[in-house]
Parts: C-alpha cells; sequence; structure tokens
C-alpha cells in the first residue's frame, strides 16, 4: 500500500493536525526555525528574547543543524538539512510549547508516548520524522529561501536558530497523532513479536553489565 | 616526492566527493536491498534514499545534512616520500577539511566536549582524526577520508571464550535491535565487528571494518568470511528494516576484522556506518598524478600479517 500524500502549512489549523494518520506523508509550505539544545538552554534557562514572533511566523521547529555557511558578504549557502535525534530535547520541549506554540515537532526517532501524551496533545501538537535519515539532499530541495540565522555568535553555526522557508520541503513522516500514538512503538511492537525467535540460539554474555537487563521492549531512549 | 600541493588540492577534492557521491559499491547493495523490501514504510524510506543520492549527485549538495565528523586514513608506500614532510601533510590535511566545510557546504559538527566552542570548520584539538598505515612496497600515498556519523549504533562488549559465537551473535542482535529502533543507526548500514586485540583496538578494527570495507568483500579467512555471511543473514532476518518500520534490511553488509587479543577474553565491537556512507580514496604518485577511487583497500595481506618479519618469499609462500 502506497502511504498517503499531503501538504502541509508549517502555521497549521487544528482541523488540518486532526486528519493526520500516523505513516502518512508530509510536505511543508512556509516558514520553519531549526531549534535544538542551544537555543532552548538559552531561550529557556537563560532568559534570552525569541528573535522571532512564534506562533504567528511559524509553529514549526526543526530539530535540525543544516549543512551550511555564511559567506563573507552576509548571504547564506545551505546546502543539506537533515534532522537531529529528538529524544534528548524531552527536557525543555514542553517549556518550549508553552512558549511558543509549535505545533509541529519535526526531527530524527520521534519521543515516546509518555511524551506526546503528557504534553504533545494538550498542545494540540503532532511529530514529523524525517525520512532515512536523512534525505538531506531532497529536503535542501525544499529549502525557497534562508530567511535569517539568528544567535550564531553566541551558538555557532550547528546551534543558531537558522529560519528558513519552505517549498514544498518533505517528505515528512508523521509519527504521532493527536490521540497520542506513536509510529515507532507501533512498529517495535510488530516486530517484537518475532525477536524470540530471532534470538535463538544466541547466549548472554557471561560478564554482565551494572543495571542490564534482557527485556527486548526496552528502548535506549528516555 | 609528493607535491604538497598535490596533497592539498585532492584533499579538497576527496572531502566533497565523500559529503555528496554514494560510494558505487553501497549503492548497488542499497538498490539490491530496496528490491527484496516489501515492508510498505521501509520500501517508501529506501526509494526516498535512492532518488537523495540522485539529488545529491545533481545539486552537488552533501546527500545528508548530518555530514558526520571528518577524518583521514593515509597509507604509505614505504618508498613515498612527501614535500616538506608529514607535518605539512597534516597542515595540508587539516586545512582541506577547514576550507571543504565552508566550500561544500558541510554541518560544522566538531566542537568542544566541555566547552562546546566550534570553531565553524571541523578542526579543533585531535580533529581531523588522521591514522597512518603502511605497505611494503611502493612510492605512492593513499589519502582516505570518512565522514562517519557520530551518535548511534555502536557499541563494545567484553567477552571470553566461555561466551563463543553464540555469545556473538548475542551482543550482535542486541546492538542491532537497540539502535536499530526508531532507526537511530540510520540503517541499512555496514556493519563493522572487530574482534580481539585489546579495547582500543577492538573499537579501532571494528570501525575500520565498517567504513574502510567494501559492500562485497570478505575476509581472507574463509572461516570469518563464513561469519560475515551468516551474521549479516541474522541481522537481515530480524524483522526490522530502515528507520525501525517492520522490514527485511538492517545490514547491507557485515565486514569482521580481528586481532590477537588476551589468552582470557575475546572483546567484541560493533559499529554501524550508515545509509549516507561517505567515503573517497585517492592515490597520489611522486609525478603528481591522482588517481581517484572509493575502494580504501586497506586490509591487505601485509595489514594482516602473523608472522615476526615480513619479507617477499613469505608473502610468496601464502
Amino acid at each position: 500500500m502506497k502511504p498517503r500524500e499531503i501538504t502541509l502549512s508549517t502555521t497549521p489549523k487544528s482541523e488540518d493536525l486532526t486528519s493526520l494518520r500516523l505513516g502518512d506523508i508530509v510536505y511543508l509550505d512556509g516558514l520553519m526555525y531549526t531549534a535544538r539544545e542551544g537555543v532552548y538552554m538559552r531561550a529557556l534557562e537563560d532568559r534570552a528574547n525569541i528573535p522571532m514572533e512564534l506562533p504567528s511566523e511559524s509553529a514549526a521547529n526543526f530539530h535540525c543543524s543544516p549543512a551550511a555557511a555564511i559567506r563573507p558578504d552576509g548571504s547564506f549557502d545551505m546546502g543539506a538539512v537533515t534532522a537531529t535525534a529528538s529524544f534528548r530535547f524531552a527536557r525543555w520541549l514542553p517549556d518550549w510549547m508553552a512558549r511558543t506554540g509549535a505545533k509541529l515537532i519535526i526531527g530524527k526517532g520521534g519521543m515516546s508516548s509518555k511524551d506526546y501524551r503528557s504534553y504533545f496533545v494538550p498542545n494540540r501538537a503532532i511529530y514529523l520524522s524525517t525520512v532515512g535519515y536523512g534525505t538531506g539532499a531532497l529536503l535542501g530541495r525544499g529549502v525557497e529561501n534562508v530567511e535569517a540565522v539568528h544567535w550564531n555568535e553566541e551558538l555557532g553555526l550547528a546551534q543558531a536558530m537558522w529560519v528558513i522557508r519552505c517549498k514544498r520541503m518533505g517528505p515528512f513522516i508523521v509519527a504521532s497523532d493527536l490521540d497520542g500514538n506513536c509510529l515507532f512503538e507501533r512498529e517495535n511492537e510488530r516486530i517484537g513479536k518475532t525477536l524470540e525467535h530471532v534470538y535463538k540460539g544466541t547466549r548472554p554474555a557471561t560478564l554482565k553489565r551494572f543495571g542490564e537487563t534482557d527485556d527486548r521492549k526496552d528502548e535506549l531512549i528516555g | 616526492m609528493i607535491p604538497i600541493n598535490l596533497i592539498r588540492s585532492t584533499a579538497q577534492s576527496l572531502m566533497e566527493k565523500a559529503a555528496i557521491e554514494i560510494p558505487q559499491d553501497y549503492l548497488d547493495g542499497l538498490k539490491a536491498a530496496a528490491k527484496t523490501e516489501d515492508g510498505d514504510l521501509s520500501s517508501f524510506v529506501l526509494r526516498a534514499m535512492l532518488q537523495n543520492y540522485e539529488v545529491a549527485k545533481e545539486d552537488r549538495r552533501a546527500m545528508c545534512g548530518d555530514t558526520g565528523v571528518p577524518r583521514w586514513f593515509v597509507k604509505m608506500g614505504n618508498e613515498a616520500k612527501i614535500e616538506g614532510g608529514m607535518i605539512a601533510l597534516e597542515a595540508a590535511l587539516r586545512g582541506a577539511t577547514a576550507d571543504a566545510t565552508t566550500s561544500v557546504p558541510l554541518r560544522p559538527n566538531r566542537v568542544h566536549p566541555l566547552w562546546r566552542t566550534d570553531h565553524n570548520n571541523n578542526v579543533g584539538i585531535g580533529a581531523p582524526e588522521i591514522e597512518y598505515g603502511f605497505e611494503p612496497e611502493g612510492d605512492w600515498i593513499d589519502l582516505i577520508t570518512v565522514h562517519k556519523g557520530g551518535l548511534f549504533g555502536t557499541d563494545y562488549r567484553m567477552l571470553f571464550p566461555s561466551d563463543g559465537i553464540e555469545g556473538i551473535k548475542r551482543f550482535y542482535l542486541d546492538t542491532l535491535v537497540a539502535f536499530g529502533k526508531r532507526g537511530l543507526a540510520c540503517q541499512p548500514a555496514i556493519i563493522g565487528i572487530g574482534l580481539g586485540g585489546s579495547k582500543d583496538t577492538c573499537m579501532v578494527l571494528g570501525k575500520r571494518a565498517s567504513v574502510l570495507r567494501t559492500v562485497g568483500s570478505r575476509n581472507s579467512d574463509p572461516r570469518i568470511a563464513a561469519l560475515e555471511d551468516e551474521l549479516k543473514e541474522l541481522g537481515n532476518s530480524i524483522g526490522m528494516g530502515a528507520m525501525g518500520f517492520v522490514g527485511k534490511n538492517m545490514v547491507i553488509d557485515c565486514n569482521i576484522e580481528v586481532g590477537y587479543c588476551h589468552t582470557g577474553g575475546m572483546q567484541m565491537s560493533v559499529h554501524a556506518f550508515c545509509l549516507s556512507s561517505r567515503r573517497a580514496v585517492a592515490r597520489l604518485h611522486p609525478e603528481g598524478r591522482a588517481e581517484f577511487r572509493t575502494d580504501p583497500d586497506w586490509f591487505t595481506t601485509y595489514q594482516r600479517r602473523d608472522t615476526v618479519d615480513w619479507t617477499p618469499a613469505v608473502e610468496a609462500a601464502e
């Protein structure tokens, strides 16, 4: 079965998000900004003023450091863009959403369904995963213009807040819905059913690790 | 004498090629995987990746936005001489790394571990790594750059002889499943396994098995080659594919390298060279010629030697 393809605004209406299903393929139009640990710490812990009007300008937070440079004349050269793993940012995301009204969190690997239920759903937000990972060149083609880069002096190019105008940027995959369901956990459950069989003919290591479990339902993310 | 300008300009080209052009052996492996993949989502992902490689080459942009951590392997023939010596060579490789970060552009990934200082050029303390190997004959040098992703998919464990092949399989599966969930390892990948050595050399062997051997290559020891086949098949029987979705392709190939270890131990490391397996190679000759290729051809008979001396007679006898 071919997945559904949907075009979505980076300032989506609530009803646009209601109709999305896990596994749908999404392309984005509008302004998007990158924010990861550097931006979160500066905005939420150091209380710096966020240099954009959020969410009116953009409700799409990309967990991304682009492969990009600032030319000597101040213009931008953005090549490839791909996401970085999002689970590391769970510590700041609830506050960030409350502060910025973000509706689309875009990244790698998704969050846990616990995260979705506790602060995505109450904020009417969903998670979009990049594809691959990563289709950096394809996503790079979806960058119509680099509008600005903020805090690059303070944070460096990789952690700076890049503001990108997207034109049918994608593909992304819908990895959470407004009920808080998690695409990756659904897939884990399906795969988990046959794991016992695959592990036949193996044995646990003689030297254990402190705190180790042998429960294959476990995940490395929190 | 190999001209230093040739080293500098070739290194710059290699940085760009590694970031933009998927090596043919990996591409062929992924195309074969895409043919067999029947999971809806994982199949979609593989098709998108194949399209992504084309777009990267057409637009001359990096195939992935995370352009990894650039590093260098330098292989030298015993008679090779470099204009300005090894210090000049290292300066040329650092310079090419910095310049390519702006010109391609690459993501300036390298920061200080504590102060998070970013020079915006992928150069800093110990970065890029430059490692060396030597061959008994030749006046050439091989420059190899690898830009491996740096966060997920790699692990180390001290096993013992009593763990045996069953223990090797367990740790292998544990690593693939744990980092395969949600696609953290960016699979399907070239899985490199290091066995033996000490903890540090075990990691080096496994990393080199993943980044310095090509898809389709086999260890020269036929019993290790058979284990490579077996582990490749085992990894692809997990039922997991790209991004951790239901599928049948986790491992594009499995490469194993070994080193003699402590009599009581059997160190093991597992490494995943991702969907953007960035590597590029060139051989430089004293008369100023550069030949580009994608196979590092690192693990020669000399690199895997197990004798005290190395003489052409020993080589011939093998």
